[in-house]
């Protein structure tokens, strides 16, 4: 399960919004082991693609070390499909590198309102979990 | 000659956990093969045909070695190495 705090999860939606109809992507970092997503980090998509993304690689170095040096990790790892629905695609598959976070995926293919859903992707396997939006993280 | 090597997450079964290993060569291809020699398999994650992996970013001192001479770059001792995954997907 991912517990969200509903403005991280807003500001997700209108950073996917923004891009479209280019794919949206970016991190919410949070304490290494916590689980908790605290800090939105939305990145720029480097391939400018509505079917790809890519963090740029200077991009992704400066984004790795500033979560070390705050004892981070990438608790959330988001994008959008803007065309499909929000389930990984085998490319989402095939490059999920980090079996710790959980990739959310929102879809803007629809105007009106974000399908927003979360998966564990471990070893080429995706797995289905529920997202509880909060208020507050505790 | 010693250079050290961070080693991201996904690769850390290579390493027995360890976030960071020492390695040694006169260039990154060098070094992967040093790698490779005391972490078996390695190298088969960050290269495919002898070329380094499309979506695996090293960085040597903060650069990314694709804007540099890749796998040819000149390694020096004190040197820094970062390997990172590119985070990607469609």
């Amino acid at each position: 399960m991912l517990v969200i705090a509903r403005d991280v999860v807003d500001a997700i939606v209108a950073h996917a919004r923004r891009d479209h109809p280019d794919e949206a992507c970016g991190v919410v970092a949070g304490p290494v082991g916590s689980d908790r997503p605290e800090r939105f980090v939305p990145m720029v998509n480097a391939a400018r693609s509505p079917t790809f993304y890519e963090f740029d690689s200077a991009d992704l170095l400066r984004l790795y070390r500033g979560m070390d040096e705050r004892d981070e990790e990438p608790v959330v790892i988001y994008h959008s499909h803007t065309a499909t629905e929000a389930y990984p695609s085998r490319t989402d598959v095939s490059y999920a590198s980090e079996p710790g976070a959980h990739y959310l995926v929102v879809s803007t293919r629809d105007a009106d309102s974000a399908e927003i859903r979360s998966f564990r992707i471990v070893d080429g396997e995706v797995t289905e979990e529920e997202v509880r939006v909060v208020e507050t993280l505790d | 000659m010693a250079v050290e090597v961070r080693i991201p997450t996904i690769l850390r079964t290579y390493t027995g956990g360890q976030k960071a290993v020492e390695g040694s060569g006169a260039t990154l291809a060098d070094l992967i093969r040093d790698l490779d020699s005391r972490h078996p398999g390695i190298a088969e994650r960050l290269l495919e045909d002898g070329r380094l992996r499309r979506f695996v970013n090293v960085y040597l001192n903060d650069e990314d070695v694709r804007f540099l001479d890749g796998l040819g770059t000149p390694v020096a001792d004190g040197d820094d190495v970062t390997i990172l995954p590119a985070v990607a997907g469609g």
